[in-house]
């Protein structure tokens, strides 16, 4: 395999390092298995396709991750004042947004970021290919090192301990619905800025593009939660960081021994559920040795 | 201090499962008084606390505490000023953070939230607070509390409880999941700290004896209804058979 091409895997393995530890804050602090992935992600692309078609590549990242927050927050209210169960409040925000998708993009199903008048794509910070590896790089690590900070104030602990023990947290003068809004809320902002990345990156916006990011996600936390077994947050960044970026090398390799670019949604799927379920077969095997 | 007014509380409502769990109810504390409660299962003892936090419904009448009617405030609100402990070390904790993290968790109701949530000061009061309970956490601030014993967790979230000393102290058979000898020290802690706090505390108990050799008053229920009150003078004159008179064990 070349320097390019694992080059190539690296920087997208670094796009998906943010979706992992967005999915990181709802499947692991907040363990509340959330759908709204698969929507967010593509919304957050969409809206910043066409904040950069209109020259705004910065502002376009910002409105990606507040509009992600914002997807976030519905399925929270869906989940909290309507009461719909998490797992179907998520899919219910993921089905709409498609359409809300095609809106953002005035209709069509794709946009691409080239402008008419050069034919060259327009400039973002992903534009220069000698600096993007840097430039994700530093993105990755602001994020994480954001996280990390917040996980330990006040607020972050708030969030921690809902996952952990809601019952308590109901006990303890905290407001647990508005602990969902902000968890759901920052979880899926972050997933769309992954989202907002990724179309700069390929200069290109989907409406499609979300279908399958939740399981890659997922399965970027798992791969990485192999080599960082501890569980504390520290640890569980990294895993999501690391496990995002080993996985794309793992599937670039894969593709290089034949797989089907399309065949990696079964790959991650499998990958996932059986790691889910490694636990529950070690179980019953000690059960029937006994 | 807490006042109860006719209180009833109805499960499943006109249904044939009904079932009325507290039955015209009115009972009131006085501050600083330490109240043991007995009772047989069902008789009304944990939807009393529930009713007390905010968490059951109730069909009619009043919730006073401190002088402020606070029967339709919601949970959360009143959690500032109320404090509970369950029987179940777990719910009192959250196990993936470590034993500062909790007890920051609730030292800061009030703090800024997006300080530091452990900071250098708290440290030294925290262990100053474990020290008391003579188990060694103070060397063990940095452990998940999952991975303590249901003693120690259990220790803990006393600790937590009374942190920010709340108005009222509700304690919920806390002791009934632990060995005798952790449940004997928890016993001992929380009588001390409610005594040097100076709190209001309630505490649901299956013990006979402990009902009578804690707290300055006895409560029992029976059907849902307060059906004896000992004040702490007739209290001392009893021993734990007399009480089986008063309600089925």
């Amino acid at each position: 395999m070349s320097l390019a091409i694992l080059t190539k895997a690296a920087e997208l393995g670094l796009i998906f390092a943010v979706l992992s530890l967005g999915e990181y804050i709802s499947f692991r602090v907040m363990d509340n298995p959330d759908l709204t992935v698969d929507g967010s992600f593509a919304t957050g692309g969409c809206v910043c396709a066409m904040f950069t078609i209109n020259g705004n590549p910065i502002l376009g990242l910002i409105a990606g991750f507040l509009a992600g927050c914002l997807c976030g927050c519905i399925t929270a209210f869906l989940q909290t004042k309507m009461k719909i169960q998490p797992l179907l409040a998520g899919i219910l925000t993921m089905s709409g947004l498609y359409s809300i998708n095609i809106r953002i993009m005035q209709g069509a199903p794709n946009v691409s970021l080239f402008s008419s008048n050069t034919l060259k794509p327009v400039w973002t910070l992903l534009s220069n290919a000698n600096t993007q590896l840097f430039v994700l790089i530093g993105i990755v690590a602001l994020v994480a090192f954001l996280l990390y900070i917040f996980f330990k104030t006040n607020l972050g602990l708030m969030l921690r301990a809902t996952g952990d023990n809601e019952e308590m947290i109901r006990a303890s003068s905290v407001n647990v619905d508005s602990m969902k809004f902000l968890g759901l809320g920052l979880s899926n902002a972050i997933v769309a800025l992954s989202g907002a990345l990724l179309v700069q990156y390929q200069n290109f916006a989907d409406v499609t593009s979300g279908t399958g990011m939740l399981v890659l996600g997922l399965a970027g936390i798992i791969v990485g939660e192999t080599i960082f077994r501890k569980h504390t947050i520290a640890s569980g960044l990294l895993a999501a960081v690391f496990g995002a970026i080993l996985y794309r090398i793992l599937y670039t390799i894969a593709l290089k021994l034949g797989f089907a670019a399309t065949d990696m949604n079964l790959v991650s799927a499998v990958l996932v559920a059986v790691t889910i379920s490694i636990p529950h077969l070690k179980k019953l095997r000690r059960k029937n040795r006994a | 201090m807490l006042k109860l007014e006719h209180i009833n509380v109805i499960y499943n409502e006109g249904t044939k499962l009904e079932k009325r769990a507290l039955d015209d109810v009115s009972v009131h504390i006085r501050p600083g008084e330490f109240v043991t409660i007995l009772g047989s299962n069902g008789a009304g003892k944990s939807t009393f606390f529930n009713v007390i936090t905010g968490q059951a419904p109730t069909q009619s009448g009043n919730v006073i505490l401190d002088g402020k009617d606070i029967t339709h405030e919601k949970e959360h609100i009143r959690s500032k000023t109320i404090g509970r402990l369950f029987q179940n070390p777990a719910q009192g904790t959250a196990a993936g953070l470590t034993v500062e993290e909790n007890l920051a968790l609730s030292a800061h109701n009030n703090a800024s939230l997006f300080s530091f949530a452990v900071k250098k000061k708290d440290i030294a009061l925290f262990q100053k607070k474990l020290k008391v309970l003579n188990m060694g956490l103070e060397e063990r601030l940095k452990t998940p509390i999952g991975l303590l014993s249901g003693g120690q967790r259990q220790a803990v979230a006393l600790i937590m409880a009374v942190l920010n000393p709340p108005k009222l102290l509700l304690l919920d058979e806390h002791t009934a999941a632990l060995d005798p000898k952790s449940a004997k020290t928890i016993l001992e802690i929380t009588d001390q700290l409610v005594r040097s706090e100076q709190m209001t505390a309630l505490m649901i108990t299956h013990n006979m004896s402990d009902a009578l050799k804690y707290g300055d008053r006895l409560l029992i229920f029976n059907d849902g209804k307060i059906t004896k009150d000992f004040s702490k003078e007739e209290k001392e004159k009893l021993k734990p058979a007399d009480l089986l008179e008063f309600y089925e064990v």
